[in-house]
């Protein structure tokens, strides 16, 4: 046995129950975990911006080429690259916000939930903390995106580009509650790919990105509204290209304002993160 | 006041019983091993005293504070290292080390000594900066015994912390943890189905089919075995038995070419005998009770054949194959 010291420091008694301080501070180095996280990998932030640029200059290339005329009937002057846009930028958040939030199963998978779930601070903060996280880091990947607008000949001024970081983070809270609440019903990650084809894809083509969200059939004009992603691309798209382009989505004869759609985010966001935060407490 | 009371303790899954009404004590600064089978329900007590799972039936303080009403009091109170990692391994060690700070609410001008301090005691200060996916099996479980104890625990948990690590890094392990729990007179409750670690404890419970079928001290769980056993071969061994029979009352045994008896202390009785003998000794064997005699005595069953089913042993070797990297 090794040589031991003598010497014996007494314990601090602790009893109380995790209080404000307790918490704000487990949310803080959860979200800055991610942060971490997100920069030291490198090679995934960048190769997560492929797919977006792929859509973007081969999809909206190749449209454009195919289908010109019909689309100037549509877009006016605008071109598609230019429409499609503001789509792929939804695009960049919704896939980094849904698997932030998912990345959870990954920490259950190698053990680090533990450590968080042992931890002196309540269910609910650590939620909001991946909650941060994800929301951050998928604004980030959007921002990212923002080098390509002048070569779209997209006008940005620092109002604009402050006013699409709030509707990008509002956006990507939103995801990240879905990606938080899958997390906490799924076990492993075996399931990932149906998430991946019946949910994740679904909810990017009907957002709007693709095809301005008008004279569709009404099925599916009555799915594009329960997409969150739409009340995301649809402000997006008005901050960055007019109202023209983006009317707002229809509720009868209302077109959603930026500000009511900034309220359905939010509120579709809260929901979410609710049944998130009751299926993690009763996880042992 | 105890540091951990377990009184009529039980847990049930479905019509499974993973632990089966026990009771017991661990005095403050004691070292106390659960020794038992895997399956036996070592780590489900674990898993209730750190509030992870909730007692079906009965109750549990730890440092004072009940698992089932008191969980944020008992988290902050205890220290937890798992069987399986619950390390970061994007993160570098301090990084580790420093999320637990925060998430412990330690003072935030504390942060940087108690995490210097922590990770010398295990020698990983020098690695700090590295990734842990860096880190070899002993290397990441070092670094998890030097997390558990930042906060300062009353109580430090270890499931099986060395499962899975070759028997040198085992023995520095149980160096570190000896010396951190001497130093800051902490509580130790520790699982293992290494007979050898639990020799380590002040005290050991064993439990078999989650029933706690003996709690004692290492020294006297073994002389409920029985004695010690020597075995001598000598020039005579016919004169030699007649010798010890008259000389020291003992009853002897010939075994093939050798004599056989039963003492309460070989260690001492060696010596006596080699010296006062008439014949010349040839070669002599003690052999001393084992906690795995003892398991056996208790249960009728050898702790490993107890343990070997499949999926565990699968497990761990996947555990071994992962972290043997390095």
């Amino acid at each position: 046995m090794a040589a031991v010291s003598a010497q014996t420091t007494s314990l601090p008694i602790r009893g109380r129950r995790a209080g404000l301080q307790a918490n704000a501070r487990g949310i803080y180095i959860i979200w800055y975990r991610d942060i971490i996280r997100y920069w030291r990998d490198r090679v995934r932030l960048v190769s997560s911006l492929g797919q977006p640029l792929l859509f973007l200059i081969v999809f909206g290339s190749g449209l454009t080429a195919s289908l010109g005329g019909g689309l100037k009937d549509q877009l006016g002057d605008v071109s598609y690259v230019r429409f499609l846009f503001p789509g792929i930028i939804a695009m960049a958040v919704l896939f980094t916000a849904v698997f932030s939030g998912m990345s959870i199963v990954w920490d259950r998978e190698f053990g680090f939930l533990r450590e968080v779930l042992v931890a002196p601070i309540s269910r609910v903060a650590v939620v909001l903390g991946k909650a941060a996280g994800g929301s951050t880091v998928a604004m980030f990947q959007g921002t990212i995106l923002l080098v390509l607008a002048p070569v779209l000949g997209v006008d940005l001024s620092p109002l604009v580009v402050l006013k699409l970081l709030l509707l990008m983070f509002l956006t990507a809270y939103a995801l990240t509650s879905v990606g938080i609440l899958i997390a906490a019903r799924l076990q492993s990650m075996e399931a990932f790919q149906m998430i991946m084809n019946f949910l994740i894809m679904p909810m990017f083509f009907l957002s709007g990105a693709f095809f301005p969200l008008r004279g569709l059939p009404a099925w599916m004009s009555v799915i594009t509204r329960l997409d969150p992603v739409a009340y995301g691309v649809d402000p997006m798209r008005r901050l960055l290209l007019g109202s023209d382009l983006a009317p707002g989505i229809r509720f009868g004869n209302h077109h959603l304002t930026t500000i009511e759609d900034m309220l359905v985010l939010f509120v579709f966001a809260t929901v979410m993160m609710l049944l998130a935060m009751r299926s993690f407490e009763k996880q042992e | 006041m105890p540091s951990i009371e377990v009184t009529g303790l039980s847990k049930r899954f479905g019509s499974l019983t993973a632990v089966d009404d026990i009771s017991f004590q661990v005095e403050e600064g004691e070292v106390f091993g659960f020794l038992g089978p895997n399956g036996a329900g070592k780590t489900t007590t674990i898993n209730i005293l750190c509030t992870l799972m909730r007692p079906t039936a009965g109750s549990a303080k730890v440092a004072g504070y009940d698992v089932a009403t008191q969980r944020d009091a008992v988290r902050q109170s205890i220290g937890l290292v798992f069987q399986d990692p619950t390390l970061d391994e994007r993160l570098t060690a301090y990084e580790n080390m420093r999320f637990h700070a925060h998430i412990y609410n330690l003072p935030g001008k504390e942060h940087a000594p108690r995490i210097e301090e922590a990770l010398r005691v295990v020698d990983l200060w020098d690695r700090r900066h590295a990734v842990v996916r860096t880190y070899s099996g002993g290397m990441r479980r070092r670094l998890e015994i030097a997390r558990g104890m930042l906060h300062y625990p009353h109580v430090l948990f270890l499931d099986e912390p060395t499962i899975g690590l070759d028997p040198q890094t085992r023995e520095h392990i149980w160096d570190y943890i000896i010396e951190l729990q001497r130093k800051h007179a902490i509580t130790i409750f520790m699982t293992t189905h290494y007979m050898e670690e639990a020799e380590h404890c002040d005290r050991i419970g064993i439990i078999d089919q989650g029933k706690l079928v003996a709690l004692d001290t290492p020294d006297a769980l073994k002389r409920m075995v029985g004695a010690d056993i020597v075995s001598l071969r000598t020039d005579d061994n016919a004169r030699a038995s007649q010798e010890i029979k008259e000389r020291y009352g003992l009853d002897t045994q010939n075994e093939d070419s050798r004599i056989r008896l039963e003492v309460a202390d070989g260690a001492e009785f060696i010596p006596r005998l080699v010296r006062e003998l008439g014949v010349v000794v040839a070669s002599i064997d003690l052999h001393r009770p084992t906690l795995d005699d003892v398991f056996l005595k208790l249960t009728g069953r050898a702790i490993r054949d107890a343990e070997a089913d499949p999926l565990t042993m699968m497990r761990t070797y996947a555990r071994m194959m992962g972290r043997g990297g390095r």
